[in-house]
């Protein structure tokens, strides 16, 4: 009896919803896979998704954040051996499916945390409430792959973001895998957008694009082009999270800091009278 | 008639030294290249002092005096004494406010009417806010032990130049940073007599340095390789820069840059006060205010009413010398500024839009701008999009809701917005939609120590005061 | 959103016939944001009036008291010397003016009457069951005519706060009308021309909001109001800047609307120069020269006057004076 004949699976980008091909046609060799290798003109297009999903996604109640984001984990969980398959140690994508059911829960508690009533010299209302920047875009880190990946967009979206992600160009499988399991987790179209290929094409498109509200520059590890990201993303002041040091340690608890980077404070004031 | 006599404070209370050095080590020092400027007074142009123009070595010395204060006497000093200091600073400027006032009105133009009844208090308040932060940092929200940054480079505007210098040195100082702080170089003197109260408070030599100077002055300090922490309020072109200079650093930066703010007004709103309020957000300070309420969107039902309204009201403005406590506009900052508030009115005016001001004598010396309406104004005129900086109003309609927070967030700032309307639920809705750092609903300019002030997108990043304004002088 | 800037004077006449109508109308008037009302009050507050301001202010303001006694305890001969005073305020100084009107209950109007006669100062007698106005029409109106009768070219009515908080405005308003009408005297409704002008209290601190406050003040203004006046002096909260503010903004929209100029009266509360200087910035500030003149714009008060005559004879000596040196009538 002949062997079966397997299946391969094609990695391609993430971008609105949709598992497109790079517009420029160039793949590159990733595990014996071919990986799509995207263009400038990709991260622009990902921008384009990215900003048409902001309203929905920001505007959706925080309640309705969590749950899809509960339900990203609870697809992980299922998807666990696909992952191990790819190389991820299973502690891995078990540390990366508890990340993520620990911010789903953040998504109606930050702004109970992060805002609050300000107590004004006045006969006045005042109230201050964090609102996501809109735009981010994310330099996912070489590794962890997987836990890598989830502790930067799992912050991001949370509170109402949506992200491009430049996946980590040493380890794209586990992130088309991911998208894979973001595309069947209820979380609309264009909030996560995934790019593979080479930094170097990407991220500058990204610092210098003028519809990203901030950039989260943690997987550079050259600090020159760290700088140089840093110097374009100036342009139209975007927020900037620095790249982490080498050894930093993904699996100790994040804090508050990678969601509130990425959030603009609102106070609204209004007179108190009759 | 009822003509107001003239009622001007007396300037006797303020004694201006005819020079002032730079403030290092708790020491009044002469810069190390001899340099100096002149500060004026907008409204007579006449030379109130000769100041110290601080040069790259001076930056050098304060930024190593303050290090060695945060790692000698500020850092390890428990938070209660540096409370204790600040609440020192915050009493001494409650006593000499009338001082405060009356040299922040020479040396920048506003009304004494402001720099008493605003500026003052304001800057009072906001130590002694922050001065109760300085023992409770643990329970601020920062985590169980938040760590100071360490220097702190702070670059600072003319428009409310002692607001600012409180808005920059308490948070920084209560959080156990130490500051190396530049003031405008067209108005530095409430700064150098700032200095003054931090030696008569006793405050620890190095905690707080002044340098005095212009761009370059600032540019040696932003640029100082052992500062840990940049804070700029000003120009969005100069807060750009700054970003790019530190780019690929450890400093942490927090930017409060310009505006271009939307004041929309409702057909259901409190007609009078609303135009209260378009005259308070935009002729407040002459209009030198990053928040201000600079571009009025006017429901097209209300407009004619509404602006008729705000004719007579601008009608009432009383322009002249800023010591007069009923003067309501005082003189523009400086010959530059007025110059580029002329060059885009001039525009607006070959755009167009129909300029319209009240009869309103200008005074024969200084620099004055009487206060200024254009209507028919699209949102595709230079004097809709670009920060003026004076006391300038464009005026636009909109038919719904919906059109008005889309003319509203058509514009690359993004610090305020106003909204005037009797109806509750749309002013949630409107600000929910609003892409500003402050929404002020139904009032408008009002500001508070425990309050958080900001933008979104190119009018900044980082809050100041509240507890939010904690964060920028934490290593959070 | 005004309504006085979009209606024609004729559209306002009929308001008055239908409770819908004017009820509409009232709800229809802008809201008035009291805590943006209260700042601006304030900051008019902190004009700084002094030398020839403060010596015009002051005379002004003298000619601009309604120099009132109104306590069950008055008599005919607290009244004479009371109308003496309005006559002469400062015996020592005939420069100084004299005051606009004596304002008295109507039992004291012809004792009044009798000193003013062939003066220019008016004579104010309130009116309508003043102070609570609870009493049947016929007897409010009764009171109105005798007050006339006996001499007063003024009338101080009280409105009807209970039915004007029950939502019942056509009540108020053909009170007022009636009111009015029966300022014609005992003549009233053959005439046709009144004698007296009519002042309506609305009692401001009855009304409880600003809202109200404007309301109250374009009904008694469509009426037929020629005076609004703020308070009776007898509850707690009498005359206020803010109130002040709003009843000068009414006015000032009124006028526009109609073409017809109603006078603005606080009343209680007014005690000092510096009081009464704030009023008139906020006069001169809101609505302009036009009211700046005792025939648009009055004060309600009794201790007011002594004291704006301390601050004149400050003004022309140079050295302040004590209580002893004014009369106390």
């Amino acid at each position: 009896m002949s062997e079966r004949v397997a299946v391969r699976k094609t990695y391609k980008l993430f971008v609105g919803g949709k598992f497109p091909r790079s517009e420029s046609g160039r793949s590159y060799l990733v595990q014996d896979s071919n990986v799509s290798l995207a263009s400038r003109k990709d991260a622009r297009d990902a921008v384009v998704a990215a900003r048409a999903a902001v309203k929905g996604w920001a505007g959706a109640t925080a309640y309705n954040r969590g749950q899809i984001l509960y339900r990203v984990a609870e697809m992980l969980e299922g998807r666990r051996e696909q992952f191990v398959a790819l190389g991820v140690p299973g502690d891995e994508v078990d540390a990366a499916t508890d990340r993520w059911v620990w911010y789903a829960g953040w998504s109606d508690k930050l702004p109970q945390v992060y805002g609050g009533a300000n107590p004004v010299a006045g006969p006045y209302f005042n109230l201050s409430a964090p609102e996501p920047t809109g735009v981010v875009a994310v330099v996912a880190p070489e590794a962890p792959a997987l836990l890598g990946l989830v502790s930067v967009i799992a912050p991001a979206i949370v509170t109402g973001n949506t992200v491009v992600v430049a996946a980590s160009p040493t380890a794209p499988l586990a992130a088309v895998t991911l998208a894979e399991v973001l595309a069947t987790s209820d979380l609309p179209g264009g909030v996560v957008n995934i790019l593979t290929g080479r930094l170097s094409e990407t991220v500058p498109t990204l610092a210098a694009h003028m519809d990203v509200n901030a950039i989260d520059l943690t997987g550079v590890t050259d600090a020159e082009l760290a700088a140089d990201m840093e110097v374009k993303a100036a342009e139209n002041l975007k927020r900037v999270l620095r790249p982490v040091s080498a050894g930093h340690d993904w699996s100790a608890d994040p804090g508050l800091g990678r969601m509130t980077a990425l959030l603009e404070t609102k106070t609204v004031w209004h007179p108190k009278g009759v | 008639m009822f003509e107001y006599a003239p009622a001007p404070e007396s300037r006797s209370v303020v004694d201006i030294k005819a020079s002032s050095g730079l403030f290092i080590n708790g020491e009044f020092v002469d810069p190390a290249d001899g340099g100096s400027f002149k500060s004026i007074n907008p409204a007579s142009e006449e030379v109130l002092a000769e100041v110290a123009e601080g040069g790259a070595q001076d930056v050098d010395r304060a930024v190593r005096a303050a290090r060695k204060a945060y790692e000698k006497v500020w850092g390890p000093m428990p938070g209660r004494d540096r409370a204790k200091y600040l609440f020192r600073i915050a009493r001494i400027i409650q006593e000499r406010s009338r001082e405060l006032a009356v040299l922040e009105s020479l040396d920048n133009g506003k009304p004494i009417r402001e720099s008493r009844d605003v500026d003052l208090p304001l800057v009072a308040a906001h130590f002694f806010y922050y001065a109760g932060w300085a023992d409770k940092l643990p329970y601020a929200g920062f985590g169980a032990n938040p760590r100071p940054l360490g220097v702190a480079a702070q670059v600072i505007p003319w428009n409310f130049p002692l607001l600012m210098l409180a808005w920059k040195i308490a948070p920084a100082l209560a959080a156990g940073n130490t500051v190396v702080l530049k003031p405008a170089e067209t108005t530095p003197l409430t700064a150098s007599l700032f200095a003054e109260i931090c030696q008569q408070a006793d405050l620890p030599a190095g905690v707080v340095n002044i340098v005095t100077g212009a761009g370059e002055t600032g540019r040696a300090l932003v640029e100082h390789a052992d500062v840990d922490k940049v804070a700029f309020t000003g120009s969005t072109d100069v807060g750009r820069a700054i970003a790019r200079a530190v780019a690929g650093s450890r400093k942490k930066l927090t930017l409060e840059l310009g505006g271009k703010a939307a004041n929309i007004v409702f057909d259901d709103a409190p007609v009078d006060q609303a135009v209260e309020g378009i005259v308070n957000g935009i002729f407040f300070n002459q209009g030198h205010v990053c928040c201000a309420g600079s571009r009025l969107l006017i429901q097209e039902s209300v407009a004619e009413q509404v602006l008729e309204s705000l004719k007579r009201r601008m009608a009432q403005l009383r322009l002249g010398d800023p010591l007069d406590k009923n003067t309501d506009i005082g003189a523009i900052n400086s010959a530059a500024q007025l110059s580029r508030i002329r060059e885009l009115t001039t525009a607006g005016a070959a755009e167009g839009a129909q300029q319209w001001s009240p009869p309103c004598e200008l005074p024969e010396r200084g620099f004055w701008f009487a206060p200024t309406i254009f209507t028919g104004v699209t949102q595709a005129h230079r004097i809709a999009r670009e920060e003026i900086f004076g006391p300038v109003l464009s005026v636009l309609t909109f038919r719904t809701p919906a059109e008005a927070v889309e003319k509203a967030n058509n514009t690359p700032y993004g610090l305020s917005a106003g909204i005037w309307t009797e109806k509750g639920s749309r002013i949630l809705w409107m600000a929910d939609r609003l892409r500003a750092g402050v929404v002020w609903a139904n009032t408008f300019n009002k500001f508070d120590p425990t309050s958080p002030f900001g933008g979104y997108k190119e009018s900044g990043y980082g809050r100041e005061g509240g507890r939010h304004g904690l964060e920028a002088y934490l290593n959070v | 959103m005004t309504a006085t800037a979009t209606s024609a004077r004729s559209d306002l006449s009929e308001l008055g016939r239908s409770e819908t109508a004017l009820r509409t109308f009232l709800h229809g008037l802008p809201g008035v944001d009291q805590v943006g009302a209260e700042q601006r009050a304030a900051q008019l507050g902190t004009r700084s009036i002094k030398t020839t301001a403060k010596a015009e202010a002051i005379d002004l303001a003298i000619r601009m008291v309604d120099l009132t006694t109104l306590e069950g305890a008055d008599t005919p001969g607290k009244v004479r010397a009371l109308a003496a005073k309005a006559l002469r305020p400062d015996p020592a100084d005939p420069s100084c003016p004299h005051v606009g009107a004596v304002c008295v209950y109507p039992s004291m109007v012809p004792y009044v009457a009798e000193v003013l006669r062939g003066s220019d100062v008016h004579l104010a007698s309130v009116a309508t069951s003043f102070p609570s106005g609870q009493a049947p029409l016929e007897i409010k109106l009764a009171d109105t005519r005798a007050a006339v009768e006996a001499g007063a070219d003024e009338i101080d009515m009280v409105i009807n706060r209970g039915a004007f908080l029950a939502g019942r405005y056509t009540e108020v308003y053909d009170e007022i009308v009636a009111t009015k009408e029966a300022c014609g005297g005992a003549d009233a409704g053959r005439q046709g021309r009144p004698r007296a002008h009519l002042k309506v209290i609305l009692e401001t601190g009855e009304l409880a909001t600003y809202d109200n406050v404007r309301r109250a003040s374009w009904l008694a203004m469509l009426a037929g109001a020629d005076f609004i006046k703020t308070s009776t002096g007898k509850v707690p909260v009498a005359a206020t800047l803010p109130v002040t503010l709003v009843m000068l903004e009414a006015v000032r929209d009124f006028r526009a609307a109609t073409g017809r100029q109603v006078g603005v009266k606080p009343a209680g509360g007014i005690k000092t120069t510096k009081d009464a200087i704030k009023y008139l910035v906020m006069v001169n500030e809101t609505v302009g020269p036009d009211w700046l003149h005792p025939d648009w714009f009055r004060f309600g008060a009794s201790s007011l006057l002594n004291d704006l005559l301390m601050q004149r004879t400050k003004l022309t000596t140079g050295v302040y004076a004590g209580p002893d040196y004014f009369t106390l009538d």
